[in-house]
């Protein structure tokens, strides 16, 4: 094993050993299940002003894509602020940091396996979302085949392949998310802090979003990035939000990574 | 390894703004030593130990471990050293074999098959699939101790490791590192407790204010003082008023219901004649040797801040 797979299968234990961890998994889960659950209880058509929301009923295969606009605004930026921004301050706070810092490994294995972990964390929420979206769907209103962005039916099985593309497209903001939660984890030293500090900015990408005169640069924005599926869900599939998401998205990831990582490597590891 | 001396700093400083924590301190400690680094609170200890263990970058200067610089070297310099600063830190969520585990996989090596062993020697054997956050300081200091081993460390450095032990907590503490040592492990050892010192180091830097202002061999630190002596009497006046005006006998003090004075053997010698001639009784006549406290006293008495308060302050 690397070193960095070594401190990374530490740091998955570590968060595997922690109760925000559970809070945040759990939160992704429960936010489909009371969805379908309440959709259930209040009978009639909707939510109709929501991308998808009219075929809700069809199949359950919709649930996940409308669970993943709802979460997009501030419950899954939260949740992966949650580990991110607590993945190094909690170790500077608990005093561990100096303690795996006088090991064997270099800072910057440290601190590989720590954004490694954290990315891990979010490509499990989205996914355990978009799963538990789907089979509470199916058990409501059962699995058929999705009505697309552009009215055409898609069957099923290319129905659920379009769903884990859109997962894997909708990481990518809230990865972006993930690395500036780490980026005040590192600077800030303090768990609070940074977990408040990140949806701050998440909310921020959000709101300038929804402002008028921003439309010049909206596409731009890392809250935009969240609709970048829609491409996926039109038929011919539409490329270049996915491809706009996946370049705007990485300057997002690796601006704060960068940063952190300069901070990381020479900071001083003093007090608690 | 190397022949470099496991521990070498030269002129190191750190400032925190305002602050000089350490001011330009050179530190040699050679293979074998159990070497005391003596100081009162806020002396700099910590942050000297810091400094060498690549947590902080120095100001200015350098500090190397068997040659080699943590600024320069990372994690590299640290092969085959041990130790904590301030208390030792583990993951409270995780039990101590976890944590040990944590730690020998970063480590690498073979060091997993140790944690048994070094468990057994820190006497957490029974304890050890506690969760740590449930552990008493006392506990946690010897898992510091067992965390150090796993790395089988040449050199250990250790910041004020029986600190906030109860007294056999610091027995137990002090006999492990006399063992260590034992085995040939170089002992760099942080206290601000003298006997602590005088009891197992062989040599010893004082650093006050950060700065060093003694280093080296403890028998030599120790010769150059003495002379002292003490009486015990029922007639504490009388003879403290003979003693004064005796010649030959200096810095004449009471001390916890004592005489204590400074003298060679002759006028020791002569001031037991002149006692008896003066009908004193003496139920106890003895020579002192002298503490670190009292060298300490010594060596800073021509600072600015008056000694008798470092003195106070060193002991308390
Ligand atoms: N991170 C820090 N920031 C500011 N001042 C510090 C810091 N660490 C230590 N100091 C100051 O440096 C001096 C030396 O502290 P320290 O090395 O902890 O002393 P010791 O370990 O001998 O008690 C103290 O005055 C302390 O307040
Ligand atoms: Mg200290």
């Amino acid at each position: 094993m690397t070193a960095v797979a070594r401190v990374y299968r530490w740091e998955i234990a570590k968060l595997l050993a922690q109760k925000r961890t559970y809070l945040g998994l759990g939160a992704a889960v429960v936010v489909p299940i009371i969805f379908v659950v309440v959709l259930v209880i209040q009978s009639g058509n909707g939510p109709t002003d929501v991308p998808l929301g009219r075929y809700l009923r069809d199949t359950g295969l919709a649930t996940p894509f409308v669970v993943l606009f709802f979460m997009s605004i501030w419950g899954l930026p939260l949740i992966t602020a949650l580990v991110a921004g607590d993945i190094v301050a909690s170790e500077s706070h608990n005093g561990t940091l100096k303690t795996i810092l006088t090991r064997s490994r270099e800072r910057g294995e440290i601190f590989a396996g720590k954004l490694l972990a954290t990315f891990s964390y979010t490509v499990v929420l989205v996914f355990a979302m978009g799963l538990v979206g789907a089979l509470a769907g199916t058990i409501a209103w059962g699995l058929h085949p999705l009505t697309s962005l552009s009215g055409t039916t898609v069957p099923v099985g290319h129905s659920i392949g379009l769903l884990a593309a859109s997962l894997a497209v909708y990481v990518l903001p809230l990865a972006g998310i993930a690395a500036f939660g780490l980026m005040l984890s590192t600077i800030t030293r303090n768990s609070a802090a940074s977990v408040v500090g990140t949806l701050m900015w998440a909310l921020l990408m959000q709101l300038i979003g929804v402002l008028p005169g921003t439309e010049s640069f909206r596409a731009y924005l890392l809250g935009t990035q969240f609709e970048a599926w829609h491409g996926f869900l039109r038929t011919p599939a539409d490329w270049a939000p996915v491809v706009r998401a996946l370049w705007v998205c990485s300057l997002y990831i690796v601006i704060p990574l960068i940063a952190a990582y300069l901070v990381f490597l020479r900071r001083d590891v003093a007090g608690e | 390894m190397s022949d470099a001396p496991p521990v070498a700093a030269r002129a190191l400083v750190k400032r925190y703004g305002e602050i000089v924590a350490v001011d330009r301190v050179d530190l040699t400690v050679e293979r074998g030593d159990v070497f005391g680094y003596l100081g009162p609170n806020g002396a700099g200890k910590t942050t000297s130990l810091r400094m060498l263990l690549g947590l902080i970058r120095p100001t200015e200067g350098s500090a190397q471990l068997f040659g080699r610089d943590p600024v320069v070297d990372g994690a590299k310099a640290l092969d085959g050293v041990a130790g904590f600063v301030e208390g030792p830190r583990f993951y409270p969520y995780l039990s101590a074999h976890k944590n040990l585990r944590l730690l020998a996989d970063y480590d690498g090596g073979d060091a997993r098959a140790q944690i048994d062993e070094v468990l057994e020697l820190v006497e957490l054997r029974e304890r050890q699939h506690d969760h740590v956050g449930a552990y008493s300081h006392g506990m946690r200091q010897r898992l510091g101790i067992a965390a150090s081993l796993l790395r089988s460390p040449q050199l250990l450095l250790l910041d004020e490791p029986t600190t906030g032990l109860d007294p056999s907590g610091m027995r137990d503490m002090r006999d492990l590192v006399r063992r260590l040592s034992a085995e040939g492990i170089t002992v760099l050892l942080s206290s601000h407790l003298l006997t602590e010192v005088e009891e197992l180091c062989n040599r010893v830097a004082i650093i006050r204010r950060g700065r060093i202002v003694y280093e080296g061999r403890l028998e030599e630190l120790l010769a150059t003082a003495g002379g002292g002596y003490r009486i015990r009497t029922a007639e504490l006046e009388r003879a403290r008023m003979l003693c004064s005006a005796q010649a030959g006998v200096d810095d004449v003090r009471v001390v916890e219901g004592e005489l204590c004075f400074q003298a060679d053997e002759d006028a020791v010698a002569a001031l037991s004649i002149a006692l008896g001639q003066a009908r004193i009784g003496v139920t106890a006549l003895v020579p002192q040797t002298a503490s670190l406290e009292d060298l300490f006293l010594g060596l800073t008495s021509d600072d600015d801040e008056p000694a008798r308060a470092t003195r106070e302050a060193i002991v308390a």
